[in-house]
């Protein structure tokens, strides 16, 4: 077990210095009332350099990320972080620029940022771009908002509700909700796609719109994505885009071209900047012409040669982030789609698929498949054999699994299948890294066969065993707490 | 480049083994008439050789905060980032580990955020906080959604010396038809407490306060905050983080919910984001927050462990009953935070808020030396708005001196100083401007 | 799964008591089993006026998290304090362990709510 960096506290350890002032040092009661002032500093830690850096390089040697080995967290898209890209976010011309800089100071940023949103608006088949949104959940945000803005710009008061499938990841009612629509649950069909007859039923002059993954969360194309664009459109709706599975489709198939009117991109997911540990990300929101004008403020446009902000908006939403978005994110982005190019891209969805289906096909022998049949980027198979017949539960496998060395899937999601494990390999692991995976999950089910209590009682090595989330939850501690 | 790494006859082998012919077959579910019959207009890949070339050349259109000193603050900041940073923050454990779902293989990360959710804690002297939200703007607005919704009222009161873009956040955030937003002209660059204190009622949810405000100003808060507790609402606070190693934490004059923008610590000004909002609260609001939250628990063991917790608050497993949707925070921003913060140690952080203000206190004196005029008379952190008649052009003549100068308010100009400007980059600065006055 | 025969039950797998003009209201067996290991229960203020299908509690478990409705209309007269401290009681003893009690205005709307017979046999259409 590692300290906490509060307790390895040595006080007086701690060297930070500034340069010596060449102002007068007066003192600070002599120009701020003392009922301003806090009486005892803040209690952080008290710590050499070299112990400070010993200690996070500890905690990273307990971390694990894509640079340690496959990541098949479906729905997530951890593909390769290309090293050129963080190198490119990190030169000081992108680094050291401050957001209220003069436009004339920032026409490098000001371009590339032009140029992004012009090259996500070809990869998505949208009209115009903002930047802005922070992560997928803060895009869907700003594409719902613009949804409401919409209707309530042509006065179409009545629109109250959204719809989402049951498939749906909890974003997407989640999102509903904060904007303010109630949510209307469209079911799957038995092919594990929206069922077509249950959307018609519910779509009505109250419904604003639809929100889509396509594909869908089970990996699964809609196939009748246009008859399902024409019952929403055709009930006054618009279609949103769920970008969080673009990754399948990109320069094969645009969602402008299937009938979408807004979408938000992952850029941390399809676009290859890395997760962060859980962020940052990158949202943008794509939407067609008519729903432009409700874009985000500022909007980046070239006008005589020169990148400039523009403001006059006055249909815009408004702004959901400080400044223009999550910049340095955009940077590795915009290197990703550079260094692939039109074929580049495209390849990659080719070859995500090929590799989700390639493990599809060889996972059946030992594992329950519930949609076999041609996926996209992803797939789920269950526990549903090994549940019955050994009693091993799906996060019994994800657990095993990370004493193979392998990140587990996504489990328990979509909720529409029980006993799920959700697989995304993405398009940049060899077929011997995918040969390996498949070896595991073969051992783990032979494990389960023969020998559930290994499976059940993993995972052996790691440096914890099992933890109680029922006591965290129930008796929460989120703090350090100073016992001494 | 490419990063797909099977070569074609693996791809051939791989495709014949899943049952299939043809990439394109993998694609046979997609209608003819939706599949994008050209090629994207994206151009050819690049080689990594051209890409530095091509970034290279637009970083280098940018003039940059290493070259030029930089007065320009107003919610983003120029401090120093220690060396240490961002050499750990490259180590790829962190920055390509998604979320730590699977608390056994990510404690490393786990732990790291109960640290910093620790020290977000100290600094504040709030009960409770959360792994991150995406900035200090967005973090507000959530702020003022979870008062809304733990309060009758939905009523937000904020004065306009709250940032003009967090102003402008709320009031995008409010289209849900759940806040209302009422903006109380100030006096004299600080909030007007009489007129405030006279327009809060039940329906009120909460009052928003920025401390220092977007002037630089101190705001007497401890009044507020008894009137709006009196009538069951709340106070949320937006502060500076690096004031807080000097200023009183906002626990103890009343504040509810505590946000800010925490780029100051340890992350770079990178044009506006990534940043990191942090969100802290007292007890109460413990089961209600957004966001992720991590917590210590025990292995199967008995060791101590620590686990992504109260997982029932958050989207994917609220859906549409859940009052905030985010999922993705800024946790390596957060990192970079708690490393900062490691680093700099308490002492570190009091010098730093005390050269700061020293910074401010010098340039004020020069400028009126100089002959021009704080448009504000309260007392300041690290930031005043300084008289001109034209901003836009005192900055142009900063610029040609090789000075990034201040933001521009319609007769002012708003000046930040951090630790890292010095005695004789003020001077400059004053010298240029007084030739304004 | 147990379903005691002197209570009445609901499709949103809530148990009541009926004592004079009051309700006991708790949540099943089958209920907690499905939840999992509860964590936290969020109880209704009292003197909260409710009308038939209004969410009036809220249960939290690891993984879950499920909104008790109330089924009558009234008046919340008391809600269980002991499960702040102790939700684990309703995983342990759910129908001894009440989560509020409704003084109803409308006795009438008892006759919507399900035997234990129809309960049982709801909760097997469930499986």
């Amino acid at each position: 077990m590692s300290k906490l960096i509060f307790e390895k506290n040595l006080k007086g350890s701690n060297s930070f210095t500034l340069p010596p002032a060449d102002i007068p040092e007066v003192d600070i009661t002599s120009s701020i009332p003392a009922s301003f002032l806090r009486e005892t500093a803040p209690a952080l830690p008290d710590i050499s350099e070299v112990e400070a850096v010993r200690h996070f390089v500890d905690l990273s040697h307990r971390a694990y990320g894509v640079d340690n080995g496959f990541y098949p967290l479906g729905s997530c898209t951890m593909k390769y972080s290309p090293k050129i890209n963080e190198w490119a976010a990190r030169l000081p011309g992108f680094t050291s620029i401050h957001p209220y800089q003069s436009v004339e100071t920032v026409q490098g940023a000001m371009e590339l940022l032009y140029n992004m949103q012009n090259m996500l608006a070809e990869i998505t088949g949208m009209d115009a771009v903002t930047l802005q949104p922070a992560a997928g959940a803060h895009g869907e945000m700003t594409g719902v908002m613009i949804i409401k803005a919409y209707h309530q710009g042509r006065n179409d008061q009545g629109r109250t509700k959204m719809m989402v499938p049951d498939s749906a990841h909890g974003t997407n009612p989640a999102t509903a909700n904060v904007v303010g629509y109630d949510v209307v649950e469209v079911k799957s069909n038995r092919r594990g796609l929206v069922d077509l007859e249950d959307l018609k039923s519910k779509m009505s002059p109250e419904i604003a719109g639809l929100m889509l993954t396509n594909p869908n969360t089970l990996g699964l194309f809609e196939e009748e994505i246009q008859d399902i664009a024409a019952v929403v459109h055709d009930g006054g709706g618009l279609l949103y885009y769920d970008g969080a599975n673009l990754n399948a489709v990109m320069g094969i198939s645009r969602p402008g071209d299937m009938g979408f009117d807004v979408v938000h991109l992952n850029l941390h997911k399809t676009f290859s900047t890395p997760h962060g540990g859980g962020g940052p990300g990158s949202g943008p929101v794509g939407v067609k012409s008519y729903l432009a004008d409700y874009l985000p403020v500022p909007m980046v446009d070239k006008k005589d040669d020169k990148y400039i902000f523009v403001y006059d908006r006055p249909l815009s939403i408004g702004k959901v982030k400080n400044f223009y978005g999550n910049f340095g994110v955009i940077v590795k982005a915009y290197a990703y789609i550079l260094a692939l190019g039109a074929e580049g891209i495209k390849d990659a969805a080719q070859q995500a698929v090929l590799n989700a289906n390639y493990l599809r096909q060889h996972l059946k022998k030992d594992y329950h498949i519930p949609f076999d049949r041609l996926c996209k980027h992803e797939f789920v198979a269950t526990a549903k054999r090994q549940v019955d017949e050994n009693g091993v539960i799906t996060l019994d496998i994800a657990k095993r699994l990370t004493d193979y060395g392998f990140h587990p899937p996504t489990v328990y999601f979509p909720l529409i299948v029980k006993e799920a494990l959700m697989i995304e390999p993405t398009e940049t692991e060899t077929r011997e890294r995918l040969d390996d995976f498949l070896q595991a999950m073969a051992s783990i089910a032979e494990e389960a066969r023969n020998h559930p209590e290994i499976v059940t009682n993993a995972p052996h090595n790691a440096v914890i065993t099992r933890v109680d989330e029922v006591t965290a939850a129930r008796k929460p501690v989120v703090k350090w707490e100073d016992d001494s | 480049m490419k990063y797909t790494p099977n070569s074609p006859a693996i791809v051939e082998d791989m495709l014949r083994s899943a049952g299939f012919n043809s990439l394109d077959e993998l694609f046979s579910d997609v209608p003819e008439a939706i599949r994008l019959d050209r090629k994207l207009k994206l151009g050819p890949g690049r080689s990594e050789i051209e890409l530095t070339r091509e970034l290279k050349g637009l970083a280098a259109k940018n003039l940059n905060t290493e070259d030029y000193p930089c007065f320009l603050g107003a919610g983003a900041y120029d401090h120093y980032i220690p060396a240490a940073i961002d050499q750990l923050l490259l180590r790829s454990e962190f920055y390509t580990a998604y979320t730590p779902y699977q608390a056994e293989i990510n404690q490393g990360i786990l732990q790291s955020i109960f640290e910093y959710q620790s020290m977000i804690c100290m600094l504040t002297g709030m009960d409770v906080a959360n792994a991150s939200m995406y900035d200090g703007g967005s973090a507000l607005a959530e702020a003022c959604v979870l008062a809304c919704a733990n309060s009758k009222g939905k009523k937000v009161l904020l004065p306009d010396t709250v940032h003009p873009e967090y102003q402008q956040i709320l009031q995008t955030y409010a289209i849900s038809g759940k806040m209302e937003i009422v903006i109380v002209p100030s006096t004299a660059g600080v909030c007007d407490l009489e007129k405030m204190i006279s327009l809060i009622d039940e329906d009120t949810a909460c009052v928003v306060i920025q401390q220092p405000n977007f002037f630089g100003h101190l705001e007497e808060v401890e009044k507020l905050a008894d009137a709006v507790h009196r009538n069951k609402g709340f106070l949320v606070m937006a502060v500076d983080p690096i004031s807080l190693a000097i200023l009183k934490p906002p626990a103890d004059v009343g504040a509810d919910i505590v946000v800010g923008e925490g780029q100051a610590l340890g992350n770079s000004l990178s044009f506006g984001g990534p940043y990191l909002g942090f969100f802290a609260a007292t007890k109460k609001f413990l089961r209600r927050l957004p966001g992720r939250i991590v917590g210590q628990t025990t292995d199967t063991e008995g060791r101590r462990a620590f686990v992504l917790t109260l997982q029932a608050r958050e989207q994917h497993i609220r859906r549409e009953k859940a009052n905030s949707n985010i999922c993705s925070n800024q946790a390596l921003n957060a990192l970079a935070a708690t490393m900062y913060l490691t680093l700099i140690g308490s002492t570190g952080l009091q010098a730093i808020a005390v050269r700061c203000h020293q910074l401010a206190v010098y340039a004020a004196r020069e400028l009126e030396k100089a002959g021009l005029k704080l448009k504000y008379k309260a007392p300041f952190f690290r930031e005043f708005a300084v008289l001109l008649d034209d901003p836009a052009r005192a900055n142009r003549r900063l610029l040609e001196n090789g000075i990034i100068g201040g933001y521009e308010l319609e007769d002012a100009m708003l000046l930040a100083f951090t630790e890292k400007r010095t005695g004789a980059e003020i001077d400059q600065l004053v010298a240029v401007l007084g030739g304004e006055a | 799964m147990e379903v005691p025969k002197d209570l009445l039950y609901t499709t949103e797998h809530e148990w009541i008591r009926v004592e004079g003009e009051q309700v006991y209201l708790g949540i099943t067996d089958y209920a907690q089993d499905q939840l999992g290991d509860i964590v936290f229960v969020e109880l209704p203020e009292l003197e909260t006026e409710v009308i038939t299908g209004d969410a009036i509690a809220v249960v939290e478990s690891v993984k879950a998290v499920s909104s008790v409705y109330s089924p009558v209309s009234g008046t919340v007269v008391e809600s269980n304090i002991e499960l702040e401290d102790l939700p684990e009681l309703l995983n342990e003893e759910p129908y001894s362990n009440h989560i509020a009690v409704i003084n109803i205005s409308d006795p009438d709307e008892l006759e919507d709510l399900m035997s234990p017979a129809d309960y049982e046999a709801f909760c097997a259409e469930q499986e």
